[in-house]
């Protein structure tokens, strides 16, 4: 009896772990000899359709063809490294529904042998940037908090909760996982900007992210810090939580005749 | 031990014993407020509201004593702020139920026209002796008013109120190099295009509007700049001043397009009211409430791969004022 | 006990009469009566805790180098004003707050105005006699709006500095004078000299306060001796005044609120973190952050700063009007003008000279109060242009959408807000007509049936 209740169990999380990645292609019968050539399966399948065969690119709207109809249009990937191959599929940044859009972090739709094997694949098309491997622990969190504010607190806001940029957002950074704010800083992703070693030293780098780290759970003394989105929502809670309670001390005091 | 019981018991009936009823000291005088029935009650909820108080304040000093506390703000906060709140309770509760609370008549006040009139006429009575009152009344205006405006002349030292020259000076000239905020020159090279860096004029003070710059590198096929500025941008290198031209804020947002079929073209933008300026063009607005273009710094690339400036803005830098299109940047 | 200090007193200041008069003057009764003097008690806050905060800051922009206790800032070039602010916050026990309830305060004093204000407006509080006292509020809420722009940019944080640079625009942009003007408050061009900082201290510990106080002792003695407007209803006539005597029954109750005031500020003193200025950091020149925003008391201005399109007015070449004119200088006169011009203008449209010391309900007065609610839908709709970028970020509505949006807003609403303000009105004396009828044919119908 124990035994079948353990065969069942076995099998529902067998069927967990797959069900995720029904829903995208490639989950292929055949199992390919390389990762390179794993990834190249799965690229034609979802990538493609905007990417272009072979990841050249398409740079204007091509024909509707591919998963989900849609009318492809994307850069060309030789030479991304695998570095941004990495960044775009662990964010969920990619794949992209609409090109038009703004890639924002989504759930990683592809199972994480799909992830390794696109990005060896992207990795094959050219010769590109590696995955960074940043040092936080090495950075200083006080260079950091200079060179963020000067480099990526326009867009991203003084303490990375993210903002407004004319027709897209600069996404919060607490989800950003050291790799991936290493990635995007080289990258430069979408509207954003990007800052080489020229500009920001690996080391600087790496005191930056330490920032970015420390913005996650910064010194917040001094009380409930109501997002750390400074005068809007204290001014809401000067009006709705002591105005609303002061007013009602007045209605308690005021009405005092028969 | 019985003692201090004893003790105890005294100064427990001391203190919560009942006064009787109507003893007047005076005996049969009129009241001019009237009496009420005591409430028993409520005065052992305000005797336990101000001994809360108490305790709060005690609260108080003792977490501002212990360094220990871990968020000393709060505790500080919610001690003195408890024994405020509790006060307030028993006032609200004593005003409530133990004073009565009396309807009284009054009257509004009217104006007194007579007393008004007898305030002017002692003034003009008192005028008896004056024979040339509009010499004396001319004299008087003009002696106040000159003196007036001599004692708000010192006012002027506040600053160079009748000089706008320095509105418009700023620490560039030709040659002078650009540096990176740790003073270093920042090489040609290693400007790339989506790339942007903020630079300041070597040897000169940084906290001035007319000091910090913004340095991208644009395609140069894709530059479209006025044709007074050909050669402002070798390389396509763009230097502008990071002031926007609308309100003084410093332009910290570069709208750099990875793929640029779907997305908007590259933009120094301002976080303060978006003001958008379209570098290719040489600043020139194209979104937000900006009224001029954003002044840009021509650029010369020198022997050792450095930036340098090569003139001065092409117009005053931060924001506008009067006749400002009128001044040169100097 | 307390009869030895009465005849002590009186045998040397021969006030005991005005004593008398004192305890037994008249309150009349209602809630909203108190609203002024709950911004009474937030500036007795300020005051305070202003004068504590005082005790500890560095008024000076010398540039100094962090070497205190807050990591993040290890090393950072920054003025002695921020620094003395970040000890205030980091180091000073009780520092933080007393730097939060003085913030705290600051905002909840000028909102407790703001509510006085539009009670005073929508019940004709201004009218004859009490014009001068309407005048003297009106400054003090324009005077109080200055201190409290002036108090929090003396921090001189990179969010505050921001902000200084925004007001510098605004004042540039006035015509003909504004860089003049601008030269003589900074000493030169932003960011100014370094006794623009003593400015700022001075006027905003001494110069400011000692005004703010002796217009509100001005304000607080027209209101007495003028004696507070009442609702109508029972006894309340022009001429007679019902109420409650100052001592024993009006007393406790704003002694009692008072406290409660002093409370809910030192609460949110200690309990809800405002102006982190650590986390900010220092402000300077070439540095900016995204979603910075004034005060909220500000905020009314950014909005406006925002919806203008860009441009400047030149007239041959000549640049005559700078973009922040609009919305920086022009905007507020409007409606300060309005608030300043409202009794003047309504005595004249309404022809209405007599003196009142009976209140209107709102709907007593359908014009007044469509052209007050008209006039508070403008600003608030402006104020809340200047979130716009906010709701893109949470709600996704495009920015430069809801900016066309806004600006069409801007005229549509106040007209629309008019028109149902005027119709509630309306509705609703039609309506207390009706009901007034109804009981007098009751009361009829009762008699009628005892006779």
């Amino acid at each position: 009896m124990i035994r079948l209740v353990l065969l069942a169990l076995a099998g529902l999380l067998a069927l967990a772990i797959v069900a995720p990645v029904s829903s995208v292609q490639g989950q292929a019968q055949d199992q390919p000899a390389s990762l390179v050539g794993l990834g190249a399966q799965v690229f034609a399948e979802n990538c493609s359709a905007c990417h272009g065969v072979n990841g050249g690119g398409k740079q204007s709207p091509g024909p509707v063809n591919g998963v989900g109809d849609q009318a492809g249009f994307g850069p060309s990937l030789h030479g991304v490294g695998a570095q941004a191959a990495d960044f775009y599929l662990r964010t969920g940044y990619m794949p992209l529904q609409n090109p038009y859009d703004q890639p924002r972090r989504s759930r990683v739709l592809f199972s994480p042998r799909q992830v390794r094997a696109l990005i060896a694949y992207v990795a094959s098309l050219g010769p590109g940037p590696p995955i960074p491997r940043p040092q936080p622990a090495q950075g200083s969190v006080s260079a950091g908090m200079q060179l963020f504010t000067d480099h990526c607190a326009g867009c991203h806001q003084v303490t990375a909760e993210g903002g407004y940029v004319p027709d897209s957002v600069a996404p919060p950074l607490a989800p950003d996982s050291p790799t991936q704010i290493a990635e995007a800083v080289r990258i430069g992703p979408n509207l954003m900007p990007r800052f080489s070693r020229s500009l920001l030293s690996d080391r600087e780098l790496n005191s930056v992210i330490a920032y970015v780290q420390y913005t996650d759970s910064p010194d917040d003394r001094g009380g409930w810090s109501l997002g750390r989105l400074g005068p809007v929502p204290e001014g809401l809670v000067a009006w709705f939580v002591a105005g609303v309670v002061l007013v009602g001390i007045t209605l308690t005091v005021g009405r005092r005749l028969a | 031990m019985r003692r201090l019981g004893r003790w105890i018991v005294a100064v427990a009936v001391w203190l919560f014993a009942r006064r009787g009823e109507g003893r007047d000291r005076r005996g049969d005088r009129e009241r001019i407020v009237p009496a009420g029935p005591p409430a028993p009650r409520a005065e052992l909820v305000v005797a336990a509201l101000l001994l809360l108080a108490a305790l709060s304040a005690a609260a108080f000093i003792a977490v501002y004593a212990i360094d220990r506390i871990p968020d000393q703000t709060q505790f500080l906060g919610l001690s003195l702020g408890l024994a405020f709140a509790f006060i307030a309770a028993a006032l609200i509760v004593t005003g409530r139920n133990l004073v009565v609370t009396e309807e009284l008549d009054g009257e509004y006040a009217d104006p007194q026209p007579d007393e008004a009139e007898k305030l002017v006429q002692i003034v003009e009575e008192s005028g008896s002796r004056l024979s040339r009152r509009r010499l004396l009344g001319g004299s008087a205006a003009v002696a106040g008013g000159a003196l007036g405006l001599a004692l708000l002349v010192p006012a002027v030292s506040l600053g160079p109120v009748f000089d706008l020259e320095p509105f418009t000076r700023t620490p560039w000239h030709r040659g002078r190099r650009l540096v990176g905020d740790d003073g270093r020159p920042i090489a040609a090279a290693a400007i790339h295009q989506l790339e942007f860096a903020t630079a300041f004029p070597e040897h000169a003070d940084p906290e001035q509007l007319g000091a910090p710059v913004v340095v991208i590198r644009l395609a140069p096929s894709a530059l479209h700049l006025p044709p007074d500025r050909r050669g402002w941008a070798p390389e396509g290198i763009l230097a502008f001043s990071k002031i926007c031209t609308h309100a003084g804020c410093a332009i910290a947002l570069y709208r750099a397009p990875l793929f640029q079929p779907v997305e908007k073209p590259p933009a120094l933008v301002c976080p303060c009211h978006y003001s958008t300026f379209d570098p290719a063009t040489g600043g020139t607005v194209v979104f937000g409430p900006a009224g001029r273009p954003l002044p840009q710094l021509p650029l010369e690339i020198d022997a050792d791969g450095n930036l340098r400036a090569a003139g001065n803005f092409s117009g005053p830098v931060g924001p506008s004022w009067w006749g400002v299109r009128d001044r040169k940047a100097t | 006990m307390f009869e030895k200090t009465a005849r002590s007193l009186d045998d040397h200041t021969h006030t005991a009469p005005f004593g008398i008069a004192a305890l037994r003057y008249i309150f009349p009764d209602h809630w909203s009566f108190l609203l002024g003097e709950i911004a009474l008690y937030a500036f007795i806050v300020l005051l305070g805790t202003g004068t504590y905060l005082a005790l500890f800051f560095d008024p000076s922009t010398a540039p100094t180098v962090y070497h205190g206790s807050y990591a993040p800032l290890q090393g950072a070039h920054m003025s002695q004003a921020y620094r003395s602010a970040l000890n205030i916050s980091l180091q000073v026990k009780a520092g933080l707050l007393m730097r939060q309830t003085h913030h705290w305060a600051a905002d909840v004093f000028i909102a407790a105005i703001a509510l006085h204000l539009m009670r005073v407006v929508f019940t004709g509080a201004f009218r004859r006699p009490r014009q001068l006292t309407y005048y003297v509020g009106l400054s003090i809420l324009m005077l109080a709006l200055l201190e409290g722009y002036i108090g929090y940019s003396m921090v001189d944080d990179l969010l505050s500095g921001m902000g200084l640079a925004i007001g510098y625009g605004v004042a540039l942009s006035i015509p003909v004078i504004g860089a003049n003007f601008a030269a003589l408050i900074w000493g030169g061009p932003f960011p100014g000299t370094p006794e623009f900082w003593s400015r700022m201290y001075i006027a905003h510990v001494f110069i400011l306060p000692a005004i703010l106080a002796t217009l509100i002792g001005i304000h607080l003695f027209l209101v007495a001796s003028l004696h507070h407007t009442q609702f109508r209803g029972g006894r309340a006539t022009e001429k007679r005044l019902v109420g409650v005597p100052a001592f024993p029954g009006q007393a406790p109750r704003s002694l009692g609120l008072m406290f409660a005031v002093f409370a809910a500020l030192f609460l949110l003193g200690g309990l809800v973190q405002i102006n982190p200025i650590w986390l900010w950091g220092p402000y300077h020149v070439a540095d900016g952050t995204n979603g910075a925003q004034p005060d909220w008391y500000l905020g009314w201005l950014i909005g406006a700063l925002r919806l203008m399109p860009g441009f400047d007015i030149t007239i041959a070449g000549r640049t005559v009007i700078p973009n922040p004119f609009w919305g920086g200088v022009l905007f507020p006169t409007i409606v300060f003008g309005s608030l300043a011009l409202w009794p003047t203008v309504e005595r004249i449209l309404s022809g209405d000279r007599k003196p009142h010391n009976l209140l209107d309900r709102p709907r007593d007065a359908p014009w007044r109060t469509a052209f007050a609610t008209a006039l508070l839908t403008w600003v608030f709709v402006i104020f809340l242009a200047g979130s716009a970028d906010r709701a893109y970020v949470i709600l996704g509505w495009s920015y430069e959408t809801q900016i066309e949006v806004y600006r069409v807003l801007v005229f549509v609403a106040p007209v629309v807000a008019f028109w149902l303000a005027h119709r509630i009105c309306v509705e609703l004396l039609a309506n207390d007509r009706i009901a007034e009828r109804r009981h007098q044919a009751e009361a009829e119908a009762r008699a009628a049936e005892h006779g």
